[in-house]
Formats: C-alpha cells, sequence, structure tokens
C-alpha cells in the first residue's frame, strides 16, 4: 500500500490551502467538470490526511488522469492552448497531491503552486491580480518554511515574518526583471485573445437604443493626459465612427475611404495628449476633432477617422494633436455628397412630407439646421436615457409620437430631416465629456459618455458639427449626463452618487488603476527603450538587456551573501587565530587544505606525513598553537606574547619557503 | 595516556581483542563518571568487557540480569523480619557494587529499569524510607539488545538520557577474532586479571579530569556543535544543555587519557559519536545503528571556529 510522506497535517493544511488559493481565480474560466475534479481531490487529500488513510494506489491515479486527460480533449479539442493547458495543469496539480509519497513530491507540489499563481496573469493584469499574486507567494513561500521548518511545529507567526522577509528580499530582484526583461511587442507570448463579445464600447452601427444602453455602463472607455490643457476638457468632441448609410431603423459606417492628405483650416491654437484606450476590438482611436497628427499605426479616413493598422486588443497608449475650431472638407467628392444625401426611399414619410416645403424656400444649410434645432427646442422634447421603444418608422415616431429621447435618437432624426431637405448630413458617434481626475490630472472618460451628433455640410464652410442634443439639453454639454437627464432615469451607480467621499474614494482609486496602467502595464518595449536611453543607454538590444539582467540580479544576490558571511565572520577572530589561518593557507598553497571540521592536531599530523622533512617545525606550530588557543582561559600573559611570536616566525619561515620553491627542504 | 590508566588499557585490551578505542571510551565514561550502554548482539563481549573492567580498576562487581519478570526489589534489596532479633534487616541488592553490569536492561519491564536508573542518577537508593548512599566510584554498564528484537521495551529517551556514553562493540576483524579463538578461556582470563589500579587512585584521577582546561575557543566550538544540531532538519530534536555537558565532560576525560590538560576539539569529535548517538533520533529513515551516520555527518558539517 502506498504510504504518504511524512507530512504533519498542519503542513498539508497549509499545501492545500496553497494550492486552493492559487487555482481559484481559475474557477470562473475554467470547464465546470475541472472545479469539480479538483474539489473531488482536494476533499480526498484532507480525507486521506484527517483519517491517515493511504494515498490512492497508482492504478486509481493513472485512471484519475486519464479523465483530466479526456475532459481537456473533450472541452477544448487539444491539449495545447492556453486554456486547456491551464485545465489540464490544474488536474495534474490535484492528482500530484494525491501522490505526494516523498519529500520530493511535496516539494514538487508547492513548486507547481508558484507556477499555478503565475498563470493567473494570462486572464487578469489588474492591480488586485497583482496583489493577489504577491499575497499567494507569501502564502506559498511560507507553506515552503513551514515544510523545511522539521524541529516541531513551526509558529505561525515566524513563518509569515520569515516568508515575508525573503519576499522583501526578492524585491530588488523583481525590480531588476521588470526594468531589464525584454518586452515582447504584441500581446502576452502571442496568446489567443480572449473572443470578447461582451467588450463594451462603440459599434460602427447605431439603432435606437444603441447608445443609451452603453450610456448605462461605468466602465472606462479612456483616460487622457493633455500636454496643453484645454478651455474646457468636458466640451471635447472624441471622434469615433462616422455613421453614412441609413436604411430606415440602424446608421451604418459603410466603407471606409483613406484619405491620403487634406486641407484644413486651425483657428485655434493645436491641443497636444496622450490618449491610454481600453480595448474594445476595433479598429478606431478617439481623437478630438479635428485630428492634426495622427498615433503611430494609424491612417485617417475621408471623413476625419483615425484608423488603426491593427484592432485595439489590448491597452493602447499613443499620442496625437488635434486643432478644435477648424474648417475643413470644402473641398468634399460629389460621390460623398450623395452618399450623404442618400435616404431609404421608405423612411420616414411623415418627416420628409414636413420637411419637402422647406427645400422651396431657398433656405442654406445652416438655416434649416437652424429651424431643425428649432423644432427640437420648441416642441416638448426630452432628453432621457429610457427612451420608450419605437417600433414603427422610428424617425416619426420619435418626432412625432413619443418626443423622449437619447442622443442617438436625436442625431438620427436630425439627419434624416436635413437629408430631406436636401443638406449633406452625416452621424458622428464618439464620446463627449470626461471627468477630470483631480487627483492625478487625467481626463477619465467612461463608457456612459459615449455621444452622437451630426456634421452638416456646406460649401463655404465644409463639414460643420451640429448636436442636436445640445438643443435639447445644453445641460448635457455643460455640465456632463448626470444632470442633463430627470432623476428617475436609471444611472451608472457611480455617477448617481453625491456622497464627497465616495467620489473621493473614485477619483483616488481611478488613479491608481490608471498608474498601474501607465507605468506597470503600459512599460512597452518603447517605453523601456525611452528609459533606458534616459539613463545614457541607446540602441540596447535584447542580448545586452539579458546580460545586464544577468549581471545586476548576480551583484543583488552576491550583496545579499556578502552582507551574511559579513554577518557570519563578524565575530572578532584573535591575533592567533589569524596566524593559524594565514598558516592553512600557507598549507593550502603547498596542497593541503584543511577541513573545516579538521581540528588542528589532525591537521597537524596530516601536513606532518605530507611533508616529513618540516616535521619538526609543523609539529611545533601545532603545539603552540593547540596551547595558545585551547590552552587557556584566562587573558594572556608574557609567555603567550612570546609563543605567539614565534609562532609567527614558524609561520613566516613556512612561507617564505613556499613562496621560493628552491629553499624548500 | 596517564602513567596509571595505561595498564588499564592494554590488559583490558588483552582480554577484549581489536576493541582499543571502544575499551578508551569505555574509561573515558568512567573517568567523566558516567554510565555507560553497551548496544550489541549477544556475544560481542558486552559483559567481558565489564567484568575485565571491573576485575582491573581493582572495583567489587555485581551483575544483574534483567528479565520481564525482574522486580525493583531484586535490584536495590529487600528488608525482610528478623524472628531473632525482632527487627527489619535490610539485604541489600546486587546495586550495592561499585561496577554493576545490567544485562541486558530492555528486557526489564519499565518499573524495574526505572529502580536502576534512579540509583544510577542520585548515587544513592531509597528503601523504606531509608536512603542508602551507594559505593563510590559508581558505574553501572549497561547492555541492551537491538530494541527490534523480540521481548524488549526500549529504554525511553529520557532514561537512555542518563549514559553517558553509548558504545557498540561489533564483530572483531578476522586476525583478532582468529587470536581470540586460538587464545585461552575467556573467564578463565579474567579470574586471572590483577588489579592495576587501586580505586582510591582512579577517584583521584576522576577528580584531576574536572580540571582539564577547556579555552573559550573550545566551548564556541562545542556550542557550534550544539546549534547545528538543533538548527539542523536531520533531527527530531536537538542537543539538551546537559547533552553539552557530559558533552564536555567527556571530552575533557579524553584529553585526560591523551595526557593533555585542555581540550581541543579532536577531543570532542573523539567521544562526540558514542556520546550524542543515542541522544539525536534522526529525522528520515536511518535504522538499524542510529546515530552513527549521523555523528559522523555532524562532525564533517560543523566547522571549527
Amino acid at each position: 500500500m502506498p504510504q504518504s510522506a511524512n507530512l504533519s497535517f498542519a503542513n498539508l493544511s497549509a499545501i492545500l490551502l496553497s494550492i486552493v488559493v492559487v487555482m481559484a481565480p481559475h474557477a470562473p474560466h475554467v470547464p465546470k467538470w475541472t472545479v469539480a475534479f479538483c474539489l473531488i481531490g482536494l476533499l480526498l487529500r484532507v480525507h486521506a490526511g484527517l483519517e491517515r488513510r493511504p494515498l490512492p494506489a497508482r492504478p486509481l491515479l493513472f485512471s484519475f488522469a486519464a479523465v483530466a486527460i479526456g475532459g481537456v480533449l473533450f472541452s477544448f479539442g487539444s491539449l495545447f492552448g492556453r486554456d486547456s493547458a491551464i485545465t489540464l495543469l490544474l488536474a495534474m496539480t490535484v492528482l500530484k497531491l494525491l501522490e505526494m509519497r516523498s519529500q520530493r513530491d511535496i516539494n514538487v507540489t508547492v513548486v507547481l503552486c508558484y507556477f499555478l499563481a503565475i498563470t493567473n496573469f494570462f486572464y487578469t493584469q489588474t492591480i488586485f491580480t497583482a496583489l493577489y499574486s504577491i499575497g499567494a507567494a507569501w502564502l506559498i513561500t511560507g507553506t515552503m518554511v513551514s515544510l523545511q521548518h522539521q524541529a516541531g511545529p513551526a509558529r505561525f507567526l515566524q513563518v509569515a515574518r520569515t516568508s515575508g522577509l525573503l519576499l522583501v528580499q526578492a524585491v530588488p530582484v523583481m525590480l531588476v526583471l521588470f526594468v531589464l526583461f525584454p518586452r515582447i511587442e504584441g500581446p502576452l507570448w502571442g496568446l489567443p485573445r480572449i473572443q470578447n463579445s461582451a467588450r463594451t464600447g462603440l459599434s460602427d452601427t447605431m439603432s435606437p437604443g444603441s447608445l443609451s444602453r452603453l450610456s448605462l455602463s461605468d466602465e472606462i472607455a479612456f483616460r487622457v493626459e493633455f500636454e496643453t490643457p484645454p478651455e474646457d476638457a468636458k466640451q471635447l468632441y472624441w471622434r469615433g465612427p462616422v455613421l453614412w448609410d441609413y436604411d430606415g431603423r440602424t446608421w451604418a459606417a459603410g466603407q471606409r475611404i483613406t484619405l491620403s492628405s487634406f486641407r484644413y483650416e486651425s483657428l485655434a491654437p493645436n491641443l497636444r495628449y496622450s490618449v491610454t484606450l481600453e480595448p474594445h476590438d476595433q479598429r478606431w482611436l478617439f481623437v478630438i476633432d479635428l485630428p492634426a497628427r495622427l498615433p503611430r499605426g494609424s491612417v485617417l479616413t475621408r471623413d476625419y477617422q483615425v484608423i488603426s493598422f491593427r484592432p485595439i486588443q489590448q491597452r493602447l497608449r499613443y499620442s496625437a494633436e488635434s486643432s478644435p475650431v477648424y474648417r475643413a472638407g470644402t473641398e468634399a467628392l460629389p460621390a460623398e455628397l450623395k452618399r450623404a444625401l442618400a435616404l431609404p426611399p421608405d423612411a420616414a414619410p411623415r418627416t420628409r412630407a414636413m420637411v419637402r416645403q422647406w427645400r422651396e424656400l431657398g433656405l442654406s444649410g445652416l438655416e434649416i439646421a437652424q429651424r431643425v434645432l428649432s423644432i427640437y427646442r420648441e416642441q416638448p422634447f426630452i432628453y432621457t436615457l429610457e427612451p420608450p421603444p419605437l417600433r414603427k418608422d422610428p424617425v416619426d415616431q420619435f418626432l412625432f409620437e413619443t418626443r423622449r429621447g437619447f442622443c442617438e435618437h436625436f442625431a438620427s432624426s436630425f439627419a434624416v430631416m436635413m437629408r430631406a431637405a436636401g443638406v449633406p448630413t452625416r452621424v458622428v458617434t464618439g464620446y463627449l465629456g470626461g471627468e477630470i481626475n483631480p487627483v492625478d490630472g487625467f481626463l477619465v472618460v467612461r463608457q456612459s459618455e459615449a455621444h452622437a451628433w451630426n456634421e452638416i455640410w456646406t460649401r463655404d464652410e465644409g463639414w460643420v458639427r451640429v448636436d442636436p442634443t445640445a438643443a435639447v439639453s445644453p445641460l448635457r454639454i455643460e455640465r456632463g449626463l448626470a444632470t442633463a437627464v430627470p432623476d428617475t432615469d436609471p444611472q451608472p451607480m457611480l455617477r448617481r452618487t453625491q456622497l464627497e467621499w465616495l467620489i473621493e474614494l473614485r477619483h483616488r482609486w481611478d488613479a491608481v488603476t490608471n498608474a498601474w496602467n501607465q507605468y506597470v502595464l503600459g512599460y512597452t518595449q518603447e517605453r523601456q527603450t525611452r528609459f533606458l536611453s534616459s539613463f545614457g543607454f541607446s540602441n540596447v538590444g535584447w542580448q545586452d538587456m539579458v546580460i545586464t539582467l544577468m549581471i545586476a540580479t548576480g551583484v543583488i544576490i552576491g550583496a545579499f551573501a556578502i552582507g551574511m558571511f559579513v554577518r557570519l565572520r563578524s565575530k572578532k577572530t584573535d591575533a592567533v587565530q589569524k596566524l593559524w589561518l594565514r598558516y592553512c593557507s600557507v598549507m593550502a598553497a603547498r596542497g593541503v587544505v584543511r577541513n573545516a571540521s579538521e581540528g588542528p592536531k589532525d591537521f597537524t599530523q596530516r601536513v606532518a606525513d605530507r611533508f616529513p622533512g618540516l616535521r619538526e617545525r609543523i609539529t611545533r606550530i601545532g603545539d603552540l598553537y593547540i596551547d595558545l588557543r585551547y590552552g587557556k582561559t584566562d587573558t594572556p600573559d608574557k609567555q603567550d606574547a612570546l609563543n605567539i611570536r614565534e609562532l609567527r616566525d614558524h609561520i613566516r619561515a613556512l612561507y617564505l619557503a613556499a613562496s621560493s620553491p628552491a629553499k624548500t627542504p | 595516556m596517564s602513567t596509571l590508566l595505561h595498564p588499564v588499557v592494554s590488559q583490558i585490551s588483552h582480554v577484549i581483542l581489536g576493541k582499543q578505542q571502544q575499551i578508551k571510551l569505555t574509561i573515558a565514561c568512567l573517568l567523566a563518571r558516567g554510565h555507560l550502554l553497551i548496544e550489541d548482539l549477544p556475544g560481542v563481549g558486552k559483559t567481558t568487557l565489564a567484568h575485565a573492567l571491573a576485575r582491573s580498576l581493582g572495583l567489587d562487581f555485581q551483575r544483574i540480569q534483567f528479565t520481564s519478570d525482574l522486580l525493583p526489589a531484586d535490584i536495590v534489596g529487600v528488608t525482610v523480619f528478623d524472628r531473632e532479633s525482632s527487627a527489619f534487616n535490610f539485604h541489600p541488592g546486587p546495586v550495592f557494587s561499585q561496577v554493576i553490569l545490567a544485562d541486558e536492561v530492555n528486557r526489564a519491564t519499565p518499573k524495574a529499569q526505572s529502580a536502576l536508573l534512579e540509583a544510577m542518577e542520585e548515587h544513592q537508593v531509597t528503601v523504606d524510607g531509608n536512603t542508602r548512599a551507594l559505593p563510590e566510584p559508581f558505574f553501572v554498564v549497561a547492555t541492551q539488545n537491538p530494541s527490534h528484537q523480540v521481548g524488549t521495551f526500549p529504554l525511553p529517551e529520557s532514561q537512555l538520557d542518563r549514559f553517558l556514553m553509548r558504545i557498540h562493540l561489533g564483530y572483531p576483524d578476522a586476525d583478532a577474532e582468529r587470536e581470540l579463538l586460538e587464545g585461552r578461556e575467556r573467564r578463565d582470563m579474567i579470574d586471572d586479571l590483577p588489579p592495576v589500579i587501586s580505586p582510591e587512585d582512579f577517584v583521584n584521577l576522576q577528580k584531576q579530569v574536572r580540571t582539564v582546561v577547556t579555552a573559550p575557543a573550545l566551548l564556541d566550538y562545542l556550542q557550534a556543535v550544539l546549534a547545528f544540531t538543533r538548527n539542523s532538519a536531520d533531527y527530531i530534536n536537538g542537543l539538551s544543555p546537559r547533552a553539552g555537558l557530559y558533552l564536555l565532560n567527556a571530552a575533557k576525560a579524553w584529553a585526560f587519557m591523551d595526557g593533555r590538560q585542555k581540550v581541543i576539539p579532536e577531543d570532542l569529535q573523539a567521544v562526540l559519536p558514542s556520546v550524542v548517538g543515542h541522544r539525536l533520533s534522526p529525522m528520515n529513515g536511518y535504522s538499524a545503528l542510529p546515530g552513527m551516520d549521523l555523528t559522523k555527518r555532524l562532525i564533517e558539517e560543523v566547522a571549527i571556529p
């Protein structure tokens, strides 16, 4: 019957706890059977430990392993890849637990725990994850300390202290690794991206209700750090997808046409800023109207959208420049204008009937826009997050029946009216507003800041922004969403609160998260290069970094080692002992090395046997040393001084003889 | 070696062949006023050694064969009512002698064992409320069968601790064995052994042993050894302070036998296996003759400061 290794129940509990702690974060994203499998394994081990039962026999473990492998193949179809590998690792760790027969097995299990703690980073890299992992490392290290503590059960506080001390000692190495470990461009280890359809954010279509739903989300869309502070960051329009094509209900972006160069007039100083964009799986980047300098790796479309070369699947930091007051687009293409006028023939018949008359009045585009906006202003339109559902033609029903809507309703109906009146119009989606975090000065833009507005084209002015929401609810533009909608509307939780301390706390926490994102997760290859060059190391290749890394780690560990050594050696060595050590090193040079545990008599004997010609002197040295070091309990007297001198003379003579071999007898 | 002790060692060596080291350890144990435990298989000369020792030192000798039905009274003696004098008379047991061979001490029940062990510790026995001092020198040589043998009550750690040394005799080497086979009957040889030192001289030597110098450097080494056993993962428990004291006494005796008035690390190393072997339990897996390999390692691992 296989016996479990000699393991106290306290230590077993520590191991089990470590395993539970490192496995728990994986529970939500592994298949359900894995959770059950691991729980059963853990319970079996607890049972065996409590009842002092033998561990399961090998054939049983083999069948467990077969079940685990079969399960992974069934769930993932492969043993490779992140998810299947981690599932397999979890199952195998539990099996190893059931196989802890020797000290070696126990060590393997505990080391596996460290590895499992790291795998959590494959899924999430928040500050919480990091703190959790540090806690887990502390626990695992404590378990190891406790396992090594064999003289009786270890005291909890002592173990926690030793383990903590070990972790603290690892901090310098951690910093060196963080700064110098070569960063890889691209997602972590080229892991497959999770297909996250549930990721919130703007899409390139807009239908009634899509933005108001988005507005309920507190998630952060992006953060902005301004180099040149704008007059009012809250009134900046962050340009996202531009929507051209209307099918009677939904606006869509349609095809994008890249713009190679364009002319515009900037009427105010440019804004310079950098944006840290949360991943949204789409390709557009948010830039303030109108982009003057593009972020790296992006292109501009004819409708001034900034499109990244690749989908944004991880947090991206980019810097851009914009001119907030501008005149652009006077040289629009005829095809473009035609697209900006197109309406499905059966869309919004009542609205078109109302607007048709304006066409005959010969009004300019801007005048028509004013007329439309006055409709919103004068009639009882209400800006609300809970618009009634629109089942018929959405524009007609909104304009003539419900009159309650969110920005997409206003933008959509405005565009339909303008197009019906013969003014080229498009819908622009993006974000408006945001909140300056007073702690670190970053502008935080959340999903709840999603907005839609319009642009109309006139021959003289080009594309001009018109925000119909502003006509209905100026507060939305000036003060933000929370004040603009009726109090009864559901709102994102954080928006609703008026508690000062909660707001303060949120700001602080947000600043911490931002710092983490900016400086820890955002420490990319580019930043690494920049950081190193700020110390005068430019053009550092990864090979150099690895070498520096090794040297730095070696230096740190060496420093600790020297510190320990000095502490051990700090006991004062007296003159006799110094002479003896000198004698030992002289003999070592001659090929007779004293073992640390070899006493003076044995050593003398050995040396004398090796060098019979020197026997007399060597014996004398041994006797003198033994007498001086072991023969006295009181303070040295005159005779001792003489003996020390004699000892020194003998040793010197040996040393001289050794350094000039010719004299060696 | 001290001129007084040399004849003792050489005389016993003629009886117990090829076991010079064990004989020296035995005498060192005696000089340090400790008791000796010999653990080995039957028939390797445990009794002969004890007997030869007693004869050579001129001490009176008693042997107590421990069995599972041995009672404490069989060791310390009994009080018997004498009808003629109408009084209780104490009949001293075998414990009242200078050298006692407690044979197969682990065959007796714990109760009988403890009667002897208390006498060893206190150098006196108490019977019916009367405390009676034991003769000086008082020296117990206990023999023990390996504890895996049938019908043994292994001595608990606390009682093992009262023995200064535990030694193993082991089989003689081929030459010694041949000499043994060719030689005279051992029993006759022991009967013919003359005392080569008087008990008074021996007590005197015991007193001299206590004056052997232990320098701070040596105490450093001793403490390093003790600390090592307490911190190492090899042992269940570290050495106790008493073990340290015993180790020092034994080292002094060894140095004294070597004709030195100062203890050097080699002395400590020489007696260390015998003194600490039965006080250290290995953490995992060493069996059979426990301690020997571990003590060798202990010597090698601890650097001499």
